[in-house]
């Protein structure tokens, strides 16, 4: 996973959920490419259109909740999003995206801040969340430890390939 | 030390004699459930994991719910790679296309035991929590994990304990007090914690009654949603499992204990506005509402009860031309237990569409999907944007009593107050 993200930031509400993010009708599909031209149908059939490869999605609070389907964090970070601000995350969701290896960063203050296309960066090692557009700096809630190790390890699974297989 | 129900399952789990809220553990998983959708992403991610024998293979659940029977290619293909799976590493517990919903197959075939850790690729596995389990949904990867190790690690959760008493009035139903009781705490007001029903209106309620309030416990963020057994418990598993069993309880003095009082006696019928499970009002507020579509089913609201409580108001009545009615029972059994009593005449002759046990238009993926401007009443258990079908469609959420009652009238309605 790379440490550092710069992206364009792109502004949702509170309580995305996982329909939003990846509607019921598409579960079928396994394939990240298949699954990533989905992306944000339950919300706005053509909201894919606006996503750039890179970009940041900034969120209020409880995103991802709902359903536990992890076709949703799989298909975003297909769609090219790098990673995702919010104030605070669904518990499941905050799993799914970790396991997978698409970054969250619970940023309480930076969402209510952050405009559409400001450009974001994001050091995932040091903690820092920057707004390069309008020069100002956020923290974050890092990872609990154990669940660093996991990310550092490349994901759940070749955490598990390295300690347990 | 004192402890939750929740603290006290996860510490035997994890061999150990307390956990504290906070504390990192690794579980042992007792039950493990995937189902049509969320099992091809597990072996996908498994086939990554090196080891080629799933931990136990009759500790694994498999029914299919969501598209059944298939109603696509993708379908059929997800359908099959599970069956080869199944019969591969030789799982015990495998129920196909006609069997319902899963959060109905494992406790009905005595899967769900109180004391246990059980975990489904599915976010409603809360539901068994009603049996006093600690029940929770998880994503496709770590049900890799779960299959492959038979452990799982979870965040030891706080509880919100919420108190229920009161005598609840007629037509009044454990959906409204949990439609309720989100409406209350909001739909993030549980996070990341295991919430327990408890009460005298508890005790006094029957299981299919207790699931609907555990099944929604996701619906305000909640890991888990508990009730502590009791002989209600015991007589819903006489039949099911020849297992045996611990009864834990919650100490009430357990540092990580917030109780929240409720009393429902003067609780109305209540109804999930759009687009949010926490935008509840009374039915009498929104009975302008024009209605599209009435869905009677689910893993909330389609066990047997749910389709009596319609069935009477439907009996012997026409259902309001241009609503279509779809009733689903959860399960085969519950069909066959609705088809001796009369209940599938009833709601045929009303004009009501009986379809075969599946998850139906409650996730929007398979049948009944509603279009650009529709309105779907459906006793499910969520009401997002584009959940039935188009972005553009609205549902609300109630019990099978209000969604009866508009069925026949086209508008949403409340019961009159006997």
């Amino acid at each position: 996973m790379e440490k550092i993200i710069e992206g364009r930031a792109l502004k949702l509400g509170d309580d995305i959920d996982t329909d939003s993010i990846l509607p019921g009708r598409y579960l079928t599909l396994s394939k990240p490419e298949d699954l990533g031209k989905h992306v944000m149908e339950g919300y706005d059939l053509h909201y894919k259109d606006k996503i750039q490869e890179g970009d940041v999605i900034v969120a209020g609070s409880n995103f991802g909740c709902g359903s536990s389907r992890e076709h949703a964090p799989i298909a975003l970070k297909a769609a090219g999003i790098k990673a995702v601000v919010a104030k605070s995350f669904a518990r499941i969701f905050y799993r799914n995206a970790t396991n997978i290896g698409l970054p969250l960063v619970e940023a309480p203050n930076g969402p209510d801040d952050i405009e559409e296309e400001d450009i974001l960066k994001i050091d995932l090692e040091k903690g820092t969340l920057t707004n390069t557009t309008q020069d100002k700096d956020y923290d974050f809630t890092k990872l609990p430890e154990f669940m660093f190790e996991i990310v550092e390890n490349g994901g759940l699974i070749e955490y598990l390939n390295k300690t347990r297989f | 030390m004192s402890m939750t129900i929740a603290e006290k399952i996860l510490a035997k789990a994890s061999g150990k004699d307390k956990v504290e809220a906070g504390e990192i553990v690794m579980a042992d998983i007792d039950i493990a459930m995937v189902h049509d959708l969320t099992g091809p992403l597990t072996l996908q991610a498994l086939e990554q994991i090196n080891t080629d024998k799933v931990w136990d293979p009759e500790k694994i659940v498999i029914p299919f719910d969501h598209q059944v029977p298939a109603d696509t290619l993708d379908a059929a293909k997800n359908h099959q790679m599970l069956r080869e799976f199944v019969k591969e590493q030789g799982i015990t517990n495998f129920y196909d296309v006609y069997e319902g919903v899963c959060h109905q197959v494992v406790p009905e075939k005595g899967h769900a035991l109180p004391g246990t850790v059980i975990v489904g690729s599915d976010s409603h596995t809360c539901t068994n929590g009603a049996l006093g389990a600690f029940a929770t949904g998880i994503g496709s990867t770590d049900m890799a994990m779960v299959f492959a190790t038979g452990q799982l690690w979870f965040k030891v959760p706080e509880t919100n304990r919420f108190n229920i008493t009161g005598k609840l009035q007629e037509n009044v139903t454990s959906k409204d007090v949990i439609l309720n009781i989100i409406g209350q705490v909001g739909q993030d007001g549980s996070t990341y914690k295991s919430c327990e029903y408890a009460g005298e209106t508890i005790q006094e309620m029957e299981m299919s009654d207790r699931m609907v309030l555990s099944n929604m416990a996701i619906e305000m963020g909640g890991k888990t949603g508990i009730v502590e057994p009791d002989k209600v418990t015991d007589e819903y598993l006489k039949n099911r499992t020849n297992k045996s069993y611990t009864k834990f309880t919650t100490d009430l003095d357990a540092p990580s204990l917030n109780t929240i009082d409720i009393d429902v006696s003067d609780l109305e019928p209540q109804v999930a506005c759009p687009n949010y499970v926490d935008n509840v009002k009374p039915a009498s507020e929104v009975e302008d509402v024009e209605i599209d579509q009435v869905f009677i089913g689910s893993c909330t609201n389609g066990r047997l009860k749910d389709l009596e409580q319609a069935a009477r108001v439907l009996k012997g009545n026409k259902i309001k031309d241009g609503v279509r009615t779809l009733v689903i029972p959860a399960s085969r059994t519950i069909y066959q237990q609705a088809l001796k009593e009369g209940l599938m005449d009833i709601f045929v002759e009303a004009g009501a569409l009986v379809c075969n046990p599946c998850c139906g238009p409650c996730l929007g993926g398979h049948i009944g999907l509603i279009g650009d401007g529709e309105v779907s009443l459906s006793t499910s258990n969520r009401n997002f944007k584009g959940r039935q079908g188009s972005p553009e469609g609205k549902v609300y959420l109630s019990s099978p009593i209000v969604a009866a009652e508009s069925a026949l009238t086209g508008h949403i309605t409340a019961p009159e107050k006997k």
